[in-house]
């Protein structure tokens, strides 16, 4: 059985039918071919595969595919082409906020959210917030200070 | 540092190698545009899942296939009536690094976990769901999966070959005439990578051609392994593995499901992907297995170690042999007269453990670390200065000197950055608020191991070049750090070189583990581009219309992609030197490997300081300080090092505190094996932390003085954040992980 779906992906119109069974990780991934959401823990625990969903973080494997219905979806991909992230990702370059490279979209997620709702949280408050992304490498500290720097950087270019 | 200058004399490592580059595949992982194996999705896909054993030990008695095979959307099902013959059983161990694998050749039960069929769909949502359907029935026996009940049974061997027992000097001499002893007894539990990235594997016939998609630490020897069980030529067979999602050691093994999917897509003419849930992860790919040890020293009246025993009882499967060298981390790094290492196995049902992230080094050191802070309180000694009164100039174990041993700057350093005079010598004597207070040390030691590898350089006509060779980045940093190398041993600014690696038809790089793959596959490249260096060098000094014509052909030296003479210092290109010589490519191959038989002991050296906070009700852990400094030979690039002893230190921090896969004893099923329920330290745990690192130059350890830097970290860290516990309390856990109702149900009260 399938179901008729229809949401925006990254600012695009998407019309889809899946299965109710289908997770919206699965469904980015798979049939959008959105691969930059990973998959890590399938519980909602790691936070390899957070999304926007109406600009909210949520575990892409938690959330099912029809729920995200009418809503419009923002994944890493998009997040990085619109150029929402861009001092996001290039602190986490130059900091090597990441080492594998696969929780970091969930982490570049997790920041930004972090830094829409809280414009300068300091270093506790962002190691707090991350917890939800684990970093098996681990590339803690300098997720921390990548994060740091750009809020800095926001600070500096607000002021100037 | 002083620059390697390489036997020709022309290049010199030192121009890019050195600094701290950003990732070359830094922007492909910050917009997701990096491809893990489970990215793939050819035309055609069919989605593989397993299904497991929910018993330990035992017989598939019955599978309701029917029911599995009806439910919309599955094509095939595998079980062992029906899988497809391998050419060689999944059983034999072909080579030292195949482990017994299970693909569905018997109706037996080994581990809890263990593939019992395999369902193929049209989607994953219906291979999932009709692999739930098969609702197997079992004949059950009763298992053992516990270091009490396990099955012991006699080993000359541990892992990786080495020797169980080790004896050097007389024991029984040296303990007569000691002043005292201590006795340690440390446990510590089974662990589980769990890398971030699923193990996964999407596998794909053209005729009699194997494409495979996997995250693989040696994909040489990976593509050898396929060929060998599936009867075909290694040449049939393209891997790719880009980008690893971390591995850790477990990725470096294959695994039956990996076989298991590349003959599903060989029967079914279709691709397959299979990629394994977290829950599967356990058991089928490795792990660390638990250890119980026991160390005894003796020391004499100045509190120098007379005598050094060390004894690990430790568990494989009931199939295989992979024992745990936990001992063998008494070997090298203190000063003994006698020292006597013993190891001694259990089997179990359980998956067969493997290598992980410093496998024997990191349990060894956990307990050789407390039992030095005890030794040290019995010696009346400061930790750092029992530590150093028995620094070793030679490695006790064999008499050979070190290739090179910074330790003694790494204590100094990392001593004085985190405050450690200071420190009251009696527990309990400080706070933080309500919390109790403690600081604790480690020693840390990992050794230097070489593989084999091989590479290839070429120079191109506008005088940039491609290097290649087929090394695996797991997260490390393998595609900036080789190519650092590699563009200083091709005399070129590291722009100029394109670096091609990750997938089986490049030179074999050997196997990314040990923390030898930069000293290996770095050398191999390095030499590449010093072979091509050669060759130009050989054009430009015959040639009279060259100004380096006459040069000698040790009066060259190659730099920012141009050939100097030593005397006059006139130059020229490398692309006029190919342009007038007609060529329009110019290939250099190289090999890296250990030459001869080690004359030195080689190995990295760190110490690790550690701060916890205790809460006094609760008994809660804190880590609030790790501050360690490691002398690793040359560093190739100091942002990418300093990430990995970071990570190494964070992996001391869940050793210590947090991570323990648990089994029911009675089913021997898991009962955590998820990441909600094993835990591996998240950013909250993590505290403030530094790495440093010791200049060292290591004229020995290989002509390019590169050691290694991704599993010390670990080792060090677990036995300093021992030892601050018991410092902030004055209890001592024997065992790691070190919960809070250890402390508290101690009877001591906190």
């Amino acid at each position: 059985m399938t179901l008729p779906l229809h949401l925006t992906v990254n600012g695009q119109s998407v019309a889809e039918h899946v299965e109710p069974r289908t997770s919206l990780a699965d469904f980015l991934r798979d049939r959008l071919r959105l691969t930059g959401t990973h998959l890590g823990c399938e519980m909602g625990v790691c936070g390899a595969c957070l999304v926007l969903l109406d600009g909210k973080p949520v575990h892409g494997c938690l959330v099912l595919a029809v729920q995200a219905a009418g809503s419009e979806v923002q994944t890493i991909e998009g997040l990085a082409e619109s150029g929402a992230l861009a001092d996001l990702q290039r602190a986490f370059h130059e900091r090597n906020a990441l080492q594998c490279g696969y929780c970091t979209p969930g982490m570049l997620i997790t920041a930004h959210s972090l830094l829409e709702t809280t414009p300068a949280p300091d270093r506790g408050e962002i190691r707090t917030a991350l917890s939800g992304n684990f970093c098996r490498c681990t590339g803690y500290e300098s997720i921390v200070d990548a994060i740091a720097v750009t809020i800095e950087r926001r600070a500096e270019g607000a002021g100037a | 540092m002083a620059d390697v200058i390489n036997t020709q004399g022309h290049v010199r490592l030192g121009s890019n190698a050195g600094q701290g580059l950003t990732r070359r595949d830094g922007v492909l992982k910050v917009t997701g545009a990096a491809t893990y194996a489970a990215d793939n999705r050819p035309e055609g896909l069919l989605h593989a899942v397993t299904a497991t054993a929910t018993i330990a030990r035992g017989r598939v008695t019955h599978l309701d296939v029917a029911a599995a095979e009806a439910h919309p959307g599955v094509v095939k099902l595998y079980t062992p009536d029906n899988v497809p013959p391998l050419a060689v059983s999944p059983d034999e161990k072909i080579h030292p690094f195949v482990w017994r694998m299970e693909a569905l050749q018997s109706d037996r039960v080994r581990y809890a976990g263990q593939p019992i069929a395999l369902v193929l769909a049209e989607t994953l949502e219906a291979a999932t769901e009709a692999a739930r359907l098969l609702a197997p029935r079992y004949e059950a026996e009763t298992p053992h999966v516990t270091l009490d009940d396990a099955e012991p049974f006699e080993t000359t061997t541990t892992a990786f070959g080495r020797p169980a027992d080790h004896s050097s000097g007389d024991i029984g001499k040296a303990r007569a005439t000691a002043a005292r002893h201590v006795v340690a007894e440390v446990e510590t539990v089974a662990q589980y990578h769990n890398a971030m990235e699923p193990h996964a594997i999407v596998a794909r016939w053209t005729g009699d051609r194997l494409e495979i998609d996997t995250p693989n630490q040696a994909i040489g020897l990976a593509r050898q392994t396929f060929a060998a069980f599936l009867g075909i030529e290694p040449a049939q067979i393209l891997i790719r593995s880009p980008f690893l999602g971390g591995g850790f050691g477990s990725k470096a093994i294959l695994y039956g499901g990996q076989l298991l999917a590349v003959l599903a897509a060989r029967d079914t003419g279709r691709p397959v992907k299979l990629v394994l849930r977290r829950d599967q992860m356990y058991g089928p790919v490795g792990h660390r297995a638990p250890t119980r040890q026991r160390l005894r020293l003796d020391l004499d009246e100045d509190g120098r170690i007379a005598a050094l025993q060390h004894d690990t009882l430790t568990m494989t499967s009931s199939f295989d042999h992979f024992l745990e060298g936990a001992s063998n981390a008494s070997h090298s790094l203190y000063a003994t007269a006698a020292l006597q290492t013993t190891h001694r196995g259990l089997r179990a049902d359980i998956g067969t453990p493997g290598p992980m992230r410093a496998p024997g080094e990191a349990p060894g050191s956990a307990a050789l670390e407390v039992a030095m802070d005890l030794a040290a309180q019995a010696a009346g000694l400061d930790p750092l200065a029992f530590r150093l009164r028995n620094h070793a100039e030679t490695d006790p174990s064999n008499g050979m000197a070190f290739s090179s041993k910074a330790l003694r700057e790494c204590y100094a350093q990392a001593a004085d950055l985190f405050g450690w005079a200071d420190r009251p010598a009696e527990p309990r004597r400080m706070r933080q608020g309500q919390l109790l207070k403690g600081w604790g040390m480690g020693s840390a030691q990992f050794p230097c191991p070489m593989f084999t590898a091989a590479a290839h350089a070429t120079l191109r006509a506008d005088g940039s070049a491609v290097v290649e060779t087929s090394a695996a980045d797991m997260g490390q940093g393998a595609w900036t750090a080789l190519a650092q190398i590699a563009a200083d041993g091709l005399g070129l600014d590291i722009d100029r070189v394109e670096f091609r690696s990750g997938h089986s038809d490049l030179p074999d790089a050997g196997v990314a583990g040990g923390s030898g793959h930069t000293a290996t596959a770095g050398t191999a490249l390095f030499n590449a581009g010093a072979d091509v260096v050669r060759r130009l060098v050989d054009l430009a000094t015959g040639d009279p219309a060259s100004p380096l014509f006459g040069a000698g052909n040790s009066g060259v030296t190659a730099r920012g992609g141009r050939l100097h003479r030593n005397d006059d210092g006139r130059s020229e290109a490398y692309e006029d030197i190919l342009a007038r010589a007609g060529l329009d490519m110019l290939r250099g191959e190289g090999t890296g490997a250990r030459e001869g038989q080690p004359t030195r002991a080689m190995f990295s050296h760190g110490a690790v300081f550690a701060e916890v906070l205790v809460d006094p009700d609760l008994g809660q852990i804190r880590v609030s300080r790790l501050v360690g400094a490691f002398a690793a030979g040359r560093i190739i690039n100091p942002r990418l090092a300093r990430s990995q002893l970071l990570g190494g230190m964070v992996w001391g921090i869940g050793f210590a505190l947090q991570e323990e896969a648990l089994h029911d004893a009675r089913t021997g099923r898991f009962t955590n094996n998820d990441l909600a329920g094993y835990h591996i330290p998240v950013n909250a745990d993590a505290p403030m932390i530094e790495a440093l690192t010791v200049h060292e130059d290591d004229p020995f350890v290989n002509a390019l003085g590169i050691k290694g830097v991704g599993e010390i970290g670990v080792t060090g860290t677990v036995g300093a954040i021992g030892n601050a516990v018991w410092h902030a309390t004055g209890l001592r856990s024997q065992r790691f992980p070190i919960h809070p109702e250890s402390l508290i149900l101690s009877g001591e009260s906190l």
